[in-house]
């Protein structure tokens, strides 16, 4: 399989779609740039598609994590005021955004 | 006058921390100088705050087990009070509201976290040249990349400017530099160390581990660190161990795999002859080599890049301009606050894989990818559980190439990739591997360090690091030091 940049991949991807669901603004270069990029790392991918997986079990964690249960103890936290310090815009121990409703 | 000397280990700093030769602040500050005059030109370190590492180094209880040992930590990682960024724009004025998990057992060990180390951004990257801060430099030839992502923390073990530091592995991050740099790293199984406090990038094949000048080093930086912790759902309760065990215990008996599929062509070949000599050590230090197949290695990029950029577009979604982080200034409205304040503050690589999990996540393409990459994973896992009914460790170059030229692969994502190609399959099987210098290689008038991976069975790194030290302590690749000025 080829790497090179030349190469037309030969899976589209709607990137401009797909970056407003991660909401991601992007440049019209970063748009180009990443169709042709990310066609080509599917094309790779495709190879996947060689294997039969009939009847295989998919792996979310390669070590199987049972549900895990702690007891429900009150304990001490991370204060507020710290938490909201590291917000870029606070005001009364909120959190501040641009208006949602008018 | 102090006797600080570069290149300690932490074995050897606590022999003469304990026998007074050199009290904790000395260390602190003869580190610290060292760390002044060389990494302006490697950048290993992305901050550091002497104060606050040297009054706990006034008050280190030195008959802890890392009593008074100052380490370095990856960006990603969480230090109480202190910036963490993951090298990202994103993160800018962010300071960790606690101590990951990993640090404060460090710290309830004895231990000074003292240094920032630099990563690719959100450790996504082979080269450490995604970093927003500044690229690391490989000490053997500072025109190349240490590897990556936890570039800062090998380079810096490698370089004699930390004397062991904490790295993060999701493909290769540990493993893959400390091969590049000439130092050790060790991946832990899957579960093995809390990743409480670790900033999150696919939180399936994420794992802390150290990097080290030996192997005995990072047994005692695990025997600080591992075990369950009520904060991670996934860290595993499991009887206390000590790493250092089985380390000084000979091979004989033991059967150590060689997988084909791990001795392809295309190689460099001074990876493949270093690493063929490795072998031929191996069986004279007495054990038995075993030829073995991991029919599924070929997926093992596939199936990663798929899963890892599934779960990073779902993580990475916090990272929303509200909470924490960077904001962009241009935001108008809610939905162009997350949209700039993420467009400004990620780099293109994250973007990148952003684009890619958000794709093989969306409605229509969820089977064909994420859930086939699920399944192939399962055949990966099988592949390892099989060999490990015959072999208790597995071996192979650490990676196929030496450190590469800085700009090398920036343009060609695909390429860049592969280069994980030797190290991805552990974090899919969430086994544990180590990686530790076998030798040097000649690459365009250079002379650059090869790494040996040793793979090991789910929980078996005692096993691991005895077999990595027997090799080591049989060598004097460890002992080799960088030409610095």
């Amino acid at each position: 399989m080829s790497t090179s940049q030349s190469t037309t991949p030969h899976h589209a991807i709607d990137v401009p779609y797909l970056a407003r669901l991660a909401r991601l603004e992007l440049t019209e270069e970063e748009v180009g740039m990443f169709s042709g990029q990310l066609g080509r790392i599917l094309d790779h991918v495709e190879q996947m598609n060689r294997l039969d997986i009939t009847g295989i079990e998919p792996t979310a964690h390669a070590i199987t994590v049972f549900d895990v249960i702690r007891e429900d103890e009150v304990r001490e936290s991370v204060p507020k005021e710290v938490m909201i310090g590291n917000a870029p815009h606070a005001a009364n121990g909120l959190f501040v955004v641009p208006k949602v409703l008018d | 006058m102090s006797s600080f000397t570069p290149y300690l280990s932490i074995a050897g700093a606590r022999r003469l921390l304990r026998s007074g030769e050199i009290t904790p602040v000395e260390l602190l500050d003869g580190l610290n100088e060292r760390i002044d005059a060389l990494d302006p030109s490697l950048g290993a370190y992305v901050g550091r705050d002497l104060e606050t590492a040297r009054n706990e180094a006034a008050k280190a209880d030195l008959n802890r087990p890392l009593g008074g040992i100052p380490i370095g930590v990856k960006d990603a990682i969480t230090v109480k009070g202190q910036p963490c960024r993951s090298a990202s724009r994103i993160l800018e004025g962010f300071t960790a509201p606690y101590d990951s998990t990993a640090v404060a057992r460090l710290r309830a060990a004895g231990a000074i976290p003292f240094g920032r180390m630099n990563m690719d951004e959100f450790a996504m990257g082979s080269s450490t040249e995604n970093s927003s801060v500044h690229p690391t430099r490989n000490p053997w030839d500072t025109s190349r990349i240490p590897g990556g992502s936890s570039g800062g923390s090998a380079a810096a073990v490698a370089a004699g400017t930390a004397i062991a530091t904490l790295g993060s592995d999701t493909g290769g991050s540990i493993r893959q530099p400390a091969a590049l740099c000439g130092c050790v790293g060790l991946k832990p199984t899957y579960g093995r160390v809390s990743r409480y406090g670790l900033i999150a990038f696919a939180s399936s094949l994420d794992q802390i581990g150290p990097l080290t000048s030996t192997v005995e080093d990072s047994a005692l930086l695990l025997n600080a660190m591992a075990g369950k912790d009520p904060m991670d759902s996934t860290s595993l309760d499991l009887p206390d161990e000590d790493f250092t065990a089985e380390i000084g215990r000979d091979l004989k008996g033991l059967r150590i795999g060689v997988p084909k599929e791990y001795f392809v062509d295309g190689m460099e070949p001074g990876v493949r002859a270093a690493v063929d000599k490795a072998i031929a050590q191996f069986e004279s230090l007495g054990a038995e080599m075993v030829p073995i197949s991991l029919p599924h290695t070929e997926y093992a990029v596939a199936v990663y890049y798929i899963i890892a950029t599934a779960e990073a577009s779902a993580n990475l979604a916090r990272f929303d301009g509200v909470r924490y982080g960077r904001r962009s200034p241009a935001a108008k409205d809610l939905q162009s606050l997350y949209g700039k304040s993420r467009e400004e503050g990620f780099g293109l690589e994250v973007k990148r894989r952003i684009i890619l999990g958000t794709y093989v996540l969306s409605s229509g393409y969820y089977d064909a990818y994420y859930l086939r990459a699920q399944k192939v994973r399962t055949l990966i896992r099988r592949d390892f559980d099989q060999a490990f009914s015959k072999v208790d460790a597995i071996i192979s170059p650490t990676s196929p190439e030496t450190a590469f030229r800085l700009g090398e692969k920036t343009g060609d994502p695909l390429t860049m990739y592969l280069a994980d190609i030797f190290t991805i399959a552990a974090n899919l099987a969430g086994i544990c591997g180590l990686s530790l210098p076998c030798g040097f290689s000649e690459r365009d008038g250079s002379t650059l360090p090869v790494g040996l991976q040793l793979l090991g069975r789910p929980f078996g790194e005692s096993r691991l690091l005895r077999i990595g030290h027997a090799y080591e302590q049989s060598t004097q690749w460890h002992s080799r030091r960088p030409p610095l000025a």
